[in-house]
């Protein structure tokens, strides 16, 4: 009978812990889901105001500028739509060049330019990372539907 | 010529792995010694014709036939001879043939290493593997040929991603695959004593060593990777949760899981159907892992630039091999029982924890990795999940999990006391307690992390050395001398210790350099100075050199500490022309105590650059953790009971079995 009454306690404090693991983790995964936007959709202000969002599309040719403390860098990323303002304290990955496909993550600053705290950019010649692909997609079938109507 | 007789190996090859997964099962099924005898020479012969096209590959690559599109794509006529040869997985087709090759090693070893196994029972083993391989072979030959030909031959190839052209190159991909692939062993034997409805303790004892085998690789390949990924990448990360990290991180956890209940299953004959459940989903994490990196779904450092068919080939393959082995699963589950009952204090239940801990840990890791590709799939959307997540819930998981750790081993077989135990244990908790305070107390900052990360480090190497005490105290009376005593004990129990040690040393590392390191990004100008704590960097200026397919700008840094020289740092700023790329080399002076790391950003006006100096203290602890597990995982496979099994069989002599047991006892 003990034996019995000591599983049961154990099975159900088994039970509680998994509750609260759950929860936790489900609490924790959704303050850290990170979404994504194309400048257009930026533009249009569906972007969180505070928080954590990803950008992407092709880094504006001739809009990589150093600004004058050394560190920061600017640059403009377009969906060939809508372009937006892009901050960057920090060194650019190697890959990172103009006219081509680059993701950044970071915030909404003041003025409406984005403050980037990471800059993912492609890692081969062919290669677009798959939400810069999504973001001109996305802008060239606006443009085609615009077309049409 | 030679890539063609490559390509024509590899559809032989092809042809034997579908004569060796179909003929003996039927012949198993109908009773035709002639058919299931065919298992053995066809999965040679298989595995012969690979060879060749492997080879025949990595020919074309040494004489550099850039009339080959994937040489020409992958390889350039100034790449180091190291590179050219290890550029053959440098891209998506040869990595898949990289595969193929691992899968027919594994294969060949089985027919060697076998010999001892059941007929029937090997003939199955045998033809799963077939199966698995059939799968893998069509990949390659109809979506993914790298011996496709490129007409008019291109003058000089597109070289390799200068990424890529590093000694981890050499080492990290075929290690990884190594153990990714050597999981479908323990999948066989799974998916085999399904077909047979019979498990028990000598198919446990069966599958141990290679289940140990392929997690040993698959620890020494991730090591690998996150070190070459510390040094190569320049932003002075190990671990970064990327997507294709973590499709190898779950296989281990499961992986781990897997050894730990197949101990259960060989020396207690419980945990059955929970053991075949797991080697199912070790291999199909493996498999997810490998349509996660050859999909092209992710932004990663592994990802390819790939064709989507081939992402729904592999997703095809993975929903028959997954689904069949789990319908198989449930259909045959019940005949393989559920095994001997134990009480809910001891050594069983403990491992029970150990598995469901590791089990939940790999869960919350595939939930972060599948939901945004999942969410992506259904149209709502692009989303992310970010590091903190994995950070959070991977260490909250984890850390109970370690506690239990220190007293599983302790606990008695069957059943046990907890005041036992905890009598046995108090000096450990002494020490870690003691050490959780002290340590960051010396290193100058407290932490609610660091407290805990440094007590779990401390408890649970202080608790193997008292297992390791309590061990060679039990066998005093009958040993008295200390050398022949520690001798006596049996290799699989140092494997035990020693892995386990690992993981303290590796928390231990984890825990300070994330609670102690520190980053500056900077402007120097020539002769500047940098003071990090103690230290100070002077930045010498940079000067131009050339390498055999790049040129670098090298910097000059020494670091000095109360006007002593400490070290001379040389990172640099490669420029490979053949894709005009630029690649940043960190320079990294390791130690004991800390890393001193300096990368170079971008140059600035005035022989200024941008740099970024990080310091690292214990870093290297993280790698020299993950090698000591392998050291562990080694030393098990070393113990004599794996050799006298053989001979038990073959001889049927009682030796064996009194070693084997001698083994278990603790």
């Amino acid at each position: 009978m003990k034996a019995r009454h000591k599983r049961f306690s154990l099975i159900a404090a088994g039970l509680i812990l998994l509750v609260i693991a759950t929860v936790l983790i489900t609490q924790s995964f959704k303050s850290n889901l990170v979404f994504f936007f194309t400048p257009t959709q930026v533009e249009k202000g569906q972007a969180p105001k505070t928080g954590s969002f990803r950008i992407g599309g092709l880094v504006e040719n001739g809009s990589l500028k150093r600004l004058p403390d050394g560190l920061r860098v600017q640059f403009r990323v377009t969906d060939t739509a809508k372009t937006m303002q892009v901050i960057y304290k920090g060194i650019l990955p190697d890959l990172f060049k103009e006219g081509k496909g680059v993701v950044a993550e970071g915030k909404l600053g003041a003025a409406g330019i984005f403050e980037a705290d990471q800059v993912l950019a492609k890692h081969d010649e062919n290669y677009m990372p798959p939400e810069a692909a999504a973001a001109l997609k996305a802008a060239s079938d606006a443009k085609m539907k615009a077309g049409t109507m | 010529m030679i890539p063609e007789i490559g390509h024509f190996s590899l559809i032989l090859a092809f042809c034997f792995a579908i004569v060796q997964g179909t003929l003996p099962l039927i012949g198993v099924w109908q009773h035709k010694p002639m058919l299931a005898n065919v298992a053995v020479p066809a999965a040679r012969l298989q595995f012969l014709f690979i060879a060749i096209a492997f080879i025949s590959l990595d020919y074309s690559f040494y004489v550099d036939d850039f009339s080959v599109l994937y040489v020409a794509s992958t390889s350039n006529s100034q790449l180091p001879i190291m590179y050219k040869l290890a550029a053959i997985w440098g891209g998506h087709e040869g990595s898949m043939l990289l595969w193929v090759s691992m899968l027919g090693l594994w294969t060949m070893a089985v027919t060697i290493y076998a010999e001892a196994l059941p007929q029937t029972f090997k003939i199955r083993l045998i033809a799963v593997m077939g199966m698995v391989s059939i799968g893998f072979l069509a990949f390659v030959i109809f979506t993914s040929n790298p011996f496709e030909r490129l007409i008019p031959a291109a003058l000089d190839g597109r070289d390799l991603n200068p990424l890529l052209q590093d000694p981890g190159m050499v080492f990290h991909p075929p290690v990884l695959y190594m153990g990714y692939v050597g999981f479908s062993v323990a999948f066989a034997f799974a998916i085999a004593a399904l077909l047979d409805g019979k498990l028990d303790i000598t198919w446990a004892r069966w599958t141990r060593p290679w289940t140990t085998v392929a997690w040993v690789f698959l620890t020494l390949g991730i090591a690998f990777g996150s070190k070459w990924a510390y040094y190569e990448l320049g932003w002075g990360g190990w671990w970064f949760w990327d997507a294709v990290e973590n499709a190898s991180f779950m296989p281990w956890l499961v992986g781990t899981a897997l050894i730990h209940s197949l101990a259960v299953t060989e020396k207690r004959d419980a945990f059955k159907v929970w053991t075949v459940l797991l080697s199912i989903s070790a291999f199909s994490l493996s498999l997810l892992g490998t349509f996660l990196v050859r999909s092209g779904v992710l932004t990663s450092v592994h990802a390819f630039a790939t064709d989507p068919r081939r992402g729904v080939f592999i997703l095809l393959y993975l929903v028959v091999v997954i689904g069949g082995a789990l319908l198989l699963f449930a259909w045959r589950a019940p005949k393989v029982g559920l095994g001997e009952k134990f009480d809910v204090v001891s050594r069983e239940s403990m491992l029970l924890a150990n598995n469901v801990v590791l089990v939940a840990a790999a869960g919350s890791v595939l939930l972060g990795t599948m939901y945004p590709l999942l969410m992506d799939a259904l149209g709502a959307g692009k989303i992310s999940v970010g590091p903190p997540y994995f950070d959070a819930v991977f260490v909250a998981i984890m850390a109970p999990g370690l506690f239990l750790m220190g007293l599983g081993p302790l606990a008695k077989w069957k059943k046990a006391s907890l005041p036992e135990i905890g009598a046995r244990l108090k000096v450990a908790a002494v020490i870690s307690v003691i050490s959780s305070v002290l340590v960051p107390f010396i290193m100058g900052k407290m932490s609610l992390m660091v407290v805990v990360g440094v007590f779990l480090a401390f408890w649970v190497g202080s608790t193997s050395l008292i297992l390791l005490a309590n061990r060679v105290k039990s066998r005093s009376a009958a040993t008295p001398n200390l050398v022949d005593n520690l001798k006596g004990i049996p290799l699989a129990f140092y494997g035990m210790f020693i892995a386990h040690l690992g993981i303290g040393v590796f928390i231990l590392g984890v825990t300070l350099v994330k609670g102690y390191e520190s980053e500056q990004d900077l402007r120097m100008e020539i002769n500047d100075v940098a003071k990090i704590g103690n230290l100070n960097f002077t930045f010498e200026g940079t000067q131009t050199i050339k390498g055999p397919n790049y040129e670098s700008q090298q910097g000059t840094f020494t670091v000095t500490k109360n006007g002593k020289a400490v070290a001379v740092l040389h990172p640099e700023k490669r420029f490979y022309p053949v894709q005009g790329s630029v690649m940043t080399e960190a320079d990294i002076s390791p130690g004991v105590i800390k890393d001193l790391y300096v990368s170079l950003g971008e140059p600035l006006e005035k022989g200024a650059w941008s740099v970024r100096i990080y310091i690292k203290p214990f870093v290297q602890w993280i790698w020299a953790g993950a090698i000591l597990m392998a050291l562990g995982g080694f030393c098990a496979l070393a113990d004599k009971r794996y050799r006298a099994r053989n001979k038990k069989l073959s001889q049927g002599s009682k030796e064996g079995e009194q070693e084997a047991h001698e083994a278990f006892a603790s």
